[in-house]
C-alpha cells in the first residue's frame, strides 16, 4: 500500500512536471517587456493526430522564430509570445469544448487550430457567440465565410479548379473522360459537385463517381466501376482521405490502372507527408495540386524547409497545410502590430490587406477572410516529391464558389457592413 | 461470360477478406460464446507482425530470402496473435465466462489498450515483449515431467520467466539498433509492400486478376481447410467440440476444459493474426485497422449462424457477391434495357456507401425471419 501510494505521488509529480513544461512556451526572458499567450488547438491523439501534430510543430516553430526576432511590438512594448497547446483528440465536440476553455479560462486573444471541416463546423458557433477569433489553416470546400474565422488554406477555385483545367486541357489524358472518387464526407462531395459543373463547362464528361465510407478500405467495386466506365484510360479525380489512399493506390496498381496504361489520377489530399506514407512507387506519374510544394525553388521556400528540418529532424518534410499554418502565425503578428492592440475587433480590421512573403510566394488577406494564393500543379516523382509542371499567377479566393449551383453569384465581404457574409454580386 | 467471371471473382475476393477476418471470431464467439471485441486488434497485431517481418527480411543476412517473407509472416502472425490471445484468456476472459456483458466491456478495454500500445511503444520493443511472452508461457511446458511434478516447480517457472524477460529485452534492443524504422514509436500508419512476385496481375481465360487478391483467396482457403480438418479429425478438435456441446459432461469424462478453452481461444486469435497478414496486403497498417473490420466480422458470424463454420463461409461469400452486385451496379450491365424506375433505383444503390446500407438492410430483414442465422445451432446450447 505504502509503495503504491508513493508511486502514485511520483506519477502525480511527474505528470505535473510534464504539463508545466508542455503548456508554457518557456519563461519570460529579460529582453521582453511583457508576454502574450495564444492558443493552439489541434488533435494530438486519435486518428487525426498524425496530420495535425505536424501543424503544432510548425506553429511552435513560427512562434519561436518571431520571439527570436524580438517578439510582437504593440504600443512600443515588446511582447514575447507564449502558447497553450490543447488536444482536440480527433473528436469534434472536444474542439468546441477546448475552444471555450481557451477563450474563457485562459483569455487568449487568438486560437490557431483545426484540420477537418467537421472540427471547424463544431468550433464555429463558439467563436461566433463569444466574438473570438479562430485561424484555420487547411484547404477546404469553402461555402462558408465567418466573421470570426480566418481561413489560410485554399478554396476550391485555388486548388481543384485549376487542377481540373490542367487535367482536361494539358495533361497526357487531355480530353478524356472523368471519374471521381472520394471519401464519404462534406469536402469530397462539395468539391466534386464543383468539378462536375466545371467539366460540363469545359465540354468534357464525368462518367462516374463513387464515395468510400470513412474507415472502409474495400475498393474492389470502385475498381470494377472505373474499368467499366473508363475502359481505355482517362482522368481520375481523387479526394480520398488519409489511409484510404493507401488501399486505393495499392489496389488500382494491381488492377492495371496506372499512368502507363493511360489512367492519370489528380489528387487533392496527397502532399509530401502522405506520399512518403503511401510509397512513391505507387504514386509516381500521378498528379497533385497545392499552393505550396516542398520542391519550390525559391530562397523563402528552401529556408522554410531547412528551418523545419533543423528544428524537428532531418527526416521531416514540409507540406502545404504546414505552410498555411506558418503563414497564419506571421499574418496575425503583423495585424496585431498594425492594430496596436491585441483586441479582436481591431486586429480583425487590420488583418484585411496584410501582405506576407510566404514560402509559396506573396500572399494577401482578402476582405472575405481568405488568402490570395498561387496554385501549382505537380507530378509525383520517384523521390517522393512533386515535379512542378505549372504555376498560376496569384488567384483570388472565392468563399462562395462560382461553379457550385447553390452559391453561384454570391460573394463575401467583411469590410463593408452592408455586404457581410453572403451578398449577391 | 467475362462479366460473370469478373463479378464472381470480385465477390469471392471481397468475401474471402470477410471470411478470413471472421474465421477466428467464428471459433471464439461461435464455439466458446465469448464476445471478443479485441478481435480486430488481434488482426492488427498480425498486420504489424507482417510489417516487422518485412523490415527484418530487408537486413543483409536475410535479404536473399526477402521474397518469401510473406509466407514466413503468416506463421509468425499466427503465433504472435495466438500468444497474445492466450495471455488474454488466461488473465481476463477466464474470470468472466458466463457473463457476456462484462466480457464485452473488458475486451473492448483491451482493444483500446492494444491500439494505444502500438502507438506509443516502439515496435522493436513490442517484438521483444511478444518473444518474452512466448518463452515465458511455453518454456515451462517443455520441462521433463520430473521437474514439473517437483515441489520446486514454481522456482523453475520463475527462472524461466526471468530468462524470457532477458531474451525479450535483448532481442528488442538488437532489432531496434539494426532496424531504425522500428526503434521509435509512431502513431503513423505504415505500409506493407508485397514482394514483386505478388504484384501485378495474372490472366485466366481472358480476364486479368490481381495477384494479391488471389493470394488472399488462397490464404483463406488454406485456413478454412486446416481449421475444418483440425476440428473434425484431431483429438483436440474432438475435445473442443465436446466441450462446446456439453461442458459439464466433458469435464466429468476427464477432458481438461481449462486446456480446451486456452487452445480454442489461442487458435481463434491466431487466425485473427493470419487475417491481419491478408488485410495488410490491401491497405495500410495502423492502430485502427482492426476496428474497420470488427463490425463486418460479427455480421458474418451472426448471419451464418453462431457455432457453424459452413454458415460463416456461405455468409461471407454471400455478402461479398452481394456487395459487388449492388455496389458496382452489375444488374444494369446484365440487363441494360430494364424499365427506367428500376434502373434508377439500381443506380441509386450503386455506390459503395449505399450498397452498404442496402446490405445491412437485407441482413436485418433476413434476421427478422431467421433470427439464428443461416444454419442455427442444434442441441444443448440452444436449450440453455
Amino acid at each position: 500500500m505504502r509503495i503504491s501510494r508513493r508511486i502514485l505521488a511520483g506519477l502525480a509529480t511527474a505528470s505535473l512536471a510534464v504539463t508545466a513544461t508542455s503548456c508554457g512556451g518557456g519563461g519570460t526572458s529579460g529582453s521582453f517587456d511583457d508576454t502574450v499567450t495564444v492558443g493552439i488547438l489541434h488533435s494530438l491523439s486519435g486518428t487525426m493526430a498524425i496530420s495535425e501534430s505536424t501543424l503544432v510543430d510548425t506553429e511552435k516553430m513560427a512562434i519561436e522564430e518571431i520571439n527570436a526576432a524580438g517578439g510582437v511590438t504593440v504600443g512600443g512594448k515588446s511582447y514575447k509570445i507564449e502558447y497553450i497547446v490543447e488536444d482536440g483528440a480527433s473528436d469534434w465536440p472536444t474542439f468546441a469544448e477546448k475552444s471555450k476553455k481557451l477563450i474563457d479560462q485562459d483569455g487568449v486573444p487568438v486560437v490557431f487550430g483545426g484540420w477537418t471541416s467537421a472540427s471547424r463546423k463544431a468550433m464555429l458557433p463558439v467563436y461566433e457567440s463569444k466574438d473570438a477569433f479562430l485561424y484555420y489553416p487547411i484547404q477546404y470546400e469553402a461555402q462558408e465565410c465567418s466573421n470570426n474565422i480566418f481561413y489560410t488554406g485554399a478554396t476550391p477555385n485555388q486548388q481543384s479548379e485549376p487542377a481540373t483545367d490542367f487535367m482536361y486541357k494539358r495533361s497526357p489524358a487531355a480530353g478524356g473522360d472523368f471519374f471521381l472518387v472520394g471519401s464519404d464526407y462534406v469536402f469530397p462531395r462539395t468539391s466534386n459537385t464543383i468539378t462536375k459543373a466545371q467539366v460540363k463547362q469545359l465540354g468534357g464528361k464525368v462518367v462516374g463517381e463513387d464515395y468510400l465510407p470513412l474507415g472502409n478500405t474495400e475498393v474492389a467495386p470502385i475498381i470494377s466501376k472505373i474499368k467499366k466506365a473508363l475502359p481505355e484510360g482517362g482522368i481520375i479525380i481523387n479526394t480520398l482521405n488519409g489511409d484510404q489512399n493507401v488501399a486505393f493506390f495499392k489496389q488500382i496498381q494491381d488492377a492495371g490502372i496506372t499512368p502507363s496504361s493511360g489512367y492519370y489520377v489528380m489528387n487533392y489530399s496527397i502532399a509530401e507527408e502522405e506520399i512518403s506514407t503511401i510509397g512513391p512507387e505507387f504514386l509516381e506519374g500521378h498528379y497533385g495540386a497545392w499552393n505550396y510544394m516542398m520542391s519550390i525553388d525559391t530562397p523563402a521556400s528552401k529556408k522554410f524547409a531547412a528551418s523545419f528540418k533543423k528544428r524537428w529532424g532531418a527526416d521531416r518534410v514540409v507540406a502545404d497545410p504546414q505552410e498555411s499554418a506558418y503563414n497564419m502565425v506571421y499574418l496575425w503578428k503583423q495585424a496585431v502590430e498594425d492594430a496596436g492592440t491585441f483586441d479582436d475587433n481591431a486586429v480583425r480590421e487590420a488583418l484585411v490587406g496584410q501582405k506576407f512573403d510566404a514560402p509559396q510566394g506573396p500572399v494577401e488577406v482578402m476582405p472575405n477572410h481568405h488568402l490570395s494564393q498561387t496554385v501549382r500543379i505537380g507530378e509525383i516523382n520517384s523521390e517522393g516529391g512533386f515535379t512542378i509542371l505549372e504555376e498560376t499567377g496569384v488567384v483570388l479566393p472565392q468563399a462562395w464558389n462560382q461553379k457550385h449551383p447553390s452559391s453561384k453569384g454570391f460573394a463575401c465581404d467583411w469590410t463593408d457592413p452592408s455586404k457581410g457574409e453572403k451578398y449577391k454580386l | 461470360m467475362e462479366l460473370l467471371l469478373d463479378s464472381l471473382f470480385n465477390g469471392v475476393a471481397i468475401g474471402s477478406v470477410l471470411l478470413v477476418a471472421a474465421l477466428g471470431l467464428a471459433i471464439v464467439f461461435g464455439l466458446m460464446g465469448v464476445i471478443n471485441l479485441a478481435h480486430g486488434e488481434l488482426m492488427m497485431l498480425g498486420a504489424y507482425t507482417t510489417y516487422v517481418t518485412q523490415l527484418i527480411f530487408k537486413l543483409p543476412i536475410l535479404k536473399p530470402f526477402y521474397n518469401s517473407y510473406i509466407i514466413v509472416s503468416i506463421f509468425l502472425a499466427f503465433i504472435v496473435s495466438g500468444v497474445v490471445g492466450i495471455l488474454l484468456e488466461k488473465t481476463i476472459i477466464r474470470k468472466l465466462y458466463g457473463s457476456p456483458l462484462e466480457t464485452l466491456l473488458a475486451t473492448w478495454g483491451v482493444s483500446l489498450i492494444l491500439q494505444q500500445f502500438v502507438r506509443s511503444v516502439p515496435l522493436a520493443y513490442g517484438t521483444g515483449l511478444v518473444i518474452s511472452l512466448l518463452i515465458g508461457l511455453f518454456l515451462p511446458t517443455t520441462f521433463p515431467s520430473k521437474i514439473k511434478e517437483s515441489i520446486n516447480f514454481k522456482y523453475f517457472k520463475f527462472s524461466s520467466w526471468i530468462f524470457a524477460a532477458l531474451t525479450g529485452v535483448l532481442t528488442g534492443s538488437l532489432i531496434s539498433s539494426s532496424v531504425s524504422k522500428l526503434s521509435r514509436a509512431s502513431a503513423r500508419n505504415v505500409d506493407v509492400t508485397a514482394p514483386s512476385w505478388m504484384r501485378g496481375q495474372v490472366e485466366i481465360i481472358g480476364t486479368a486478376f490481381p495477384k494479391t487478391r488471389l493470394m488472399i483467396i488462397v490464404i483463406t482457403l488454406i485456413s478454412v481447410i486446416a481449421i475444418t480438418l483440425f476440428l473434425n479429425q484431431s483429438a483436440w478438435g474432438m475435445r473442443i467440440r465436446a466441450v462446446t456441446q456439453n461442458r459439464q459432461m466433458s469435464d466429468c469424462l476427464g477432458i481438461s476444459t481449462e486446456k480446451v478453452d486456452i487452445i480454442t481461444f489461442g487458435i481463434g486469435s491466431g487466425l485473427a493474426g493470419v487475417a491481419g497478414v491478408a488485410v495488410s496486403l490491401l491497405g495500410s497498417v495502423g492502430p485502427n485497422v482492426g476496428g474497420n473490420y470488427i463490425v463486418g466480422c460479427f455480421m458474418v458470424v451472426v448471419l451464418g449462424g453462431v457455432g457453424n463454420l459452413l454458415g460463416t463461409v456461405l455468409a461471407s461469400f454471400g455478402i461479398g457477391i452481394m456487395t459487388d452486385l449492388i455496389g458496382a451496379g452489375r444488374l444494369l450491365s446484365i440487363w441494360p434495357d430494364m424499365p427506367l424506375p428500376l434502373s434508377n433505383t439500381i443506380n441509386f444503390f450503386a455506390t459503395t456507401s449505399m450498397a452498404r446500407v442496402m446490405i445491412f438492410a437485407l441482413i436485418v430483414i433476413f434476421l427478422q425471419f431467421k433470427p439464428t442465422g443461416l444454419f442455427p445451432q442444434k442441441g444443448r446450447m440452444v436449450e440453455n
